[in-house]
């Protein structure tokens, strides 16, 4: 049934063509080497200069241009409020500094929610073999930090396994606890199905392992989402065209959405992001995988740097088996909207009304 | 004008005379206060990596703290409600005391906000006008209201009555006793506010109950006047103020029922919880039990149970409860128990398992302690300042045009009061 089966290491091997779906980049690189130098040169100047005139180094900790924060950065508004002007403004600053920072002309695209739209996301839970390809195509895609210890390293989707379960003969007259005279049978306990059991670190010599089951999970975009209502400062909101988005820049680190969020979706950056130059992807936008700092929290945004730009999320190009289904739910022809037309789908602790807009199904 | 720089000027030079032990103590204190500044500026310059916090378990000591010192500022009000509202003698003479208290105990929340916050430098996203208030949804922006509230509130009573005290001129009721009656009812809602804090979220199932703000408001009215009675026995120790015997029984007599309620209530959730023993207990089963063979706060839970335990039948016991020499050993025994149980025992748990099932352990970092045990010393750096000032204004050294300031007492803290700040 499932043509990786036996080439599929849990950790994606280079060169496997679904791998190494990167981004284009913005400027081909036989050309690149030496405007990019020049771009690199007149930013790192303009940095400095404005260093000088804002004692930006003092807020930054550094005198290297290239990890120097724009003073101006610091007094901008929450991107909401700004406008127009105040948003190409934040951008080409932006552009700049992450251009200086990363030696490679970077983008920072601010296009607005897409009218008539509304995003959404099917996951057949059926189909997954547990691969992990969207875990590390989404980090490569969305420039989470990399680095070596646990707090360095951040991933939006977790791929949960799940037992399939075994019930024995031998267990069945163990009741639990012994002496009581408290009735539970011996097989009470056995794990299976889809339980949340948070076993994501699974090392198996191959995918799909015959007695797992596999569900990822990653922000499910609620309609209704108890982390925006907790933020004191309206730094994460939700996108007119779905997606529930953080402004990196006005996020002062409380941490409160990420004790709302009731599928573990929110990451803290605990110290600066480790982002290698040569791995960062230059096509980013301001709500989205633009490269994030130190203190603050982040999240799947259904990288908004490609979807409204008419391409899919990083993980749904990359699922070898297809099981993420990503489209407009708005639009009756969307695999989206026939996937919720045609198949039973669920929803993740529906329970809790936060309405998500990623929907699991199985067929 | 001039009463107001006058007022200043003494008061200032008043709190900064004192003898050997005052000035050790402040001296100890202000050492300790150094290393926070220090652990303050690794957190901002590494980031809160040099803390025991993850993206699993994102709360940790700061915001235990936090919650408990919230409740020790609420705590005052027991000095504030008798004194005020039921008019008892020995109170009404001390309420300014318990006034000092949470100032400095929400002073003390202040810092360990800026400590827990992962950009305590955007702190101005918060201000009015320049920043935004995300009201009326967000729980914690209401918090910051209601403790800055709290602050203003009990700023303005303390030392308005100092004021009033020092220039000799009776204070003016029409104004004082709303305020007073105000900052009443705001200590009942700043730890209300606090525990909806944490109770509003189903991602958390050991926070979310109704149960939350009563339970705080318990161990608040418990561990507040256990650390009053102590600053109490200190101050009458080392100061020319007395402290009546009465004022002393009434806070015991208000701890021993706190603390019987607050025992009540844990009981009670853990009947509820492990009767039925859902995955929503997994949280307070980790604590008293732990889960899947990680066990770092079972220790911490018994103990506290049995801290509290002791202290509820030593408080029960009149004998006890009104002997001087036991009593402080009971008051150290309920506030470190309510300490543990409210900070540790609440927060870290609620994110054990965290909401896809991940079982991981929370290890404060010795940043974290140095922190936290300055932030401590700063609130007591401050409390002691604030109470010198009191008391030199309450017994009449400080007196508007007074010929000369007399030679103050020598005012110290002796081990009580360090002891009762945890480690």
């Amino acid at each position: 049934m499932n043509p990786d089966k036996k080439t599929a290491a849990n950790s994606c091997p280079e060169g496997t063509p679904a791998c190494s779906a990167r981004p284009p980049a913005p400027v081909p690189s036989g050309t690149g080497t030496t405007s990019s130098r020049r771009n690199f040169l007149l930013a790192g100047g303009t940095v400095s200069v404005s260093s000088l005139m804002g004692a930006a180094a003092l807020m930054a900790q550094t005198d290297d241009p290239k990890a120097t924060v724009e003073w101006a950065e610091h007094f901008q508004t929450n991107y909401r409020l700004m406008t127009p002007a105040e948003k190409a403004e934040a951008r080409a600053r932006l552009e700049r500094r992450y251009s200086a920072q990363y030696s490679k002309k970077v983008t920072v695209d601010t296009t607005e929610a897409l009218p008539g739209v509304l995003m959404g996301y099917a996951l057949n839970i059926r189909k997954c073999i547990g691969c992990r390809r969207c875990v590390k195509a989404c980090v490569e895609e969305n420039n989470q930090t990399r680095g070596k210890s646990p707090g360095e390293r951040i991933e939006w989707i977790q791929v949960l396994r799940m037992e399939r379960g075994e019930f024995a003969q031998d267990k069945m007259n163990a009741g639990y606890p012994e002496g009581l005279g408290i009735q539970v049978g011996g097989n009470a306990y056995t794990p299976a199905g889809q339980v949340l059991e948070g076993q994501y670190h699974y090392e198996p010599e191959a995918v799909p392992e015959k007695d797992a089951t596999y569900m990822p999970i990653a922000c499910m975009q609620c309609e209704k989402p108890p982390c925006v209502k907790v933020c004191p400062v309206r730094t994460t909101y939700r996108e007119a065209d779905g997606p529930v988005v953080i402004d990196y820049n006005w996020c002062i680190g409380c941490r409160m959405c990420m004790g709302a969020c009731p599928y573990w979706a929110r990451r803290i950056n605990l110290t600066t992001p480790v982002l290698p130059k040569d791995e960062m992807n230059p096509v980013t936008h301001y709500l989205g995988n633009r490269p994030r700092m130190r203190g603050v929290v982040e999240k799947c945004h259904w990288c908004l740097q490609r979807t409204r730009q008419g391409r899919y999320p990083a993980c749904v190009e990359v699922c070898p088996v297809g099981a993420r289904k990503f489209g407009n739910l708005l639009d009756p022809e969307s695999e989206v909207s026939l996937i919720l037309a045609r198949k039973n789908v669920f929803r993740l602790k529906a329970e809790l009304n936060t309405f998500p807009k990623f929907f699991y199904f199985y067929d | 004008m001039e009463k107001i720089i006058n007022f200043t000027t003494d008061y200032t030079r008043y709190v900064l005379k004192g003898g050997t032990k005052f000035y050790a103590w402040m001296g100890v204190l202000a050492l300790l206060s150094a290393g926070a500044l220090y652990a303050f500026y690794l957190q901002n310059t590494e980031g809160l990596i040099v803390t025991g916090m993850t993206s699993q378990i994102h709360d940790g000591l700061y915001f235990a703290n936090l919650v408990f010192l919230v409740g020790v500022a609420a705590g005052a009000v027991t000095i504030v409600f008798p004194a005020y509202v039921y008019h008892h003698k020995g109170m009404h003479e001390v309420t300014v005391l318990g006034e000092m208290l949470a100032i400095s105990a929400v002073i003390m929340v202040t810092l360990f906000v800026f400590a827990h916050m992962g950009r305590p430098d955007r702190l101005w996203h918060m201000l009015p006008f320049v920043g935004i208030f995300n009201l009326p949804g967000s729980m914690l922006a209401w918090d910051v209201l209601a403790l800055t509230g709290y602050l203003m509130l009990n700023f303005a009573c303390g030392f308005y009555y100092l004021y009033a005290k020092y220039t000799g001129v009776p204070v003016n009721n029409k104004i004082f006793m709303p305020l007073v009656y105000i900052s009443i009812v705001w200590a009942l809602s700043i730890h209300t506010v606090t525990a909806f804090l944490i109770s509003t979220m189903p991602a958390r199932p050991m926070w979310y109950h109704s149960m939350m703000p009563i339970r705080f408001i318990t161990t608040a009215f418990a561990a507040g006047p256990c650390l009053i009675i102590l600053a109490f026995m200190v101050i009458r120790k080392n100061t020319k103020m007395w402290i009546q015997d009465s004022a002393i029984n009434l806070l015991a007599t208000i701890v021993t029922w706190c603390l019987g309620l607050a025992l009540f209530l844990t009981m009670s959730e853990i009947v509820v919880e492990l009767y039925a023993r859902t995955e929503h207990a997994n949280g307070l089963y980790y604590l008293m039990f732990g889960l899947h063979g990680l066990t770092s706060l079972v220790p911490w839970f018994w103990s506290s149970l049995a801290f509290m335990l002791i202290a509820f039948v030593m408080f029960l016991i009149p004998s006890v409860r009104t002997n001087y020499k036991l009593l402080p050993i009971a008051c150290v025994l309920a506030f470190v128990g309510i300490w543990i149980e409210k900070g540790m025992g609440l927060i870290v748990p609620g994110f054990i398992p965290t909401p896809i099932g991940e079982v991981t352990e929370y290890y404060p970092t010795f940043i974290e302690v140095v922190m936290s045990v300055g932030n401590w010393a700063i609130g007591f750096l401050i409390l002691t300042i604030l109470l010198k000032g009191a008391i030199g204004i309450l017994i009449g050294d400080v007196k508007f045009n007074a010929s000369a300031v007399e030679k103050s007492p020598d005012f110290a803290h002796d081990g009580a009061t360090a002891t009762s700040a945890p480690r």
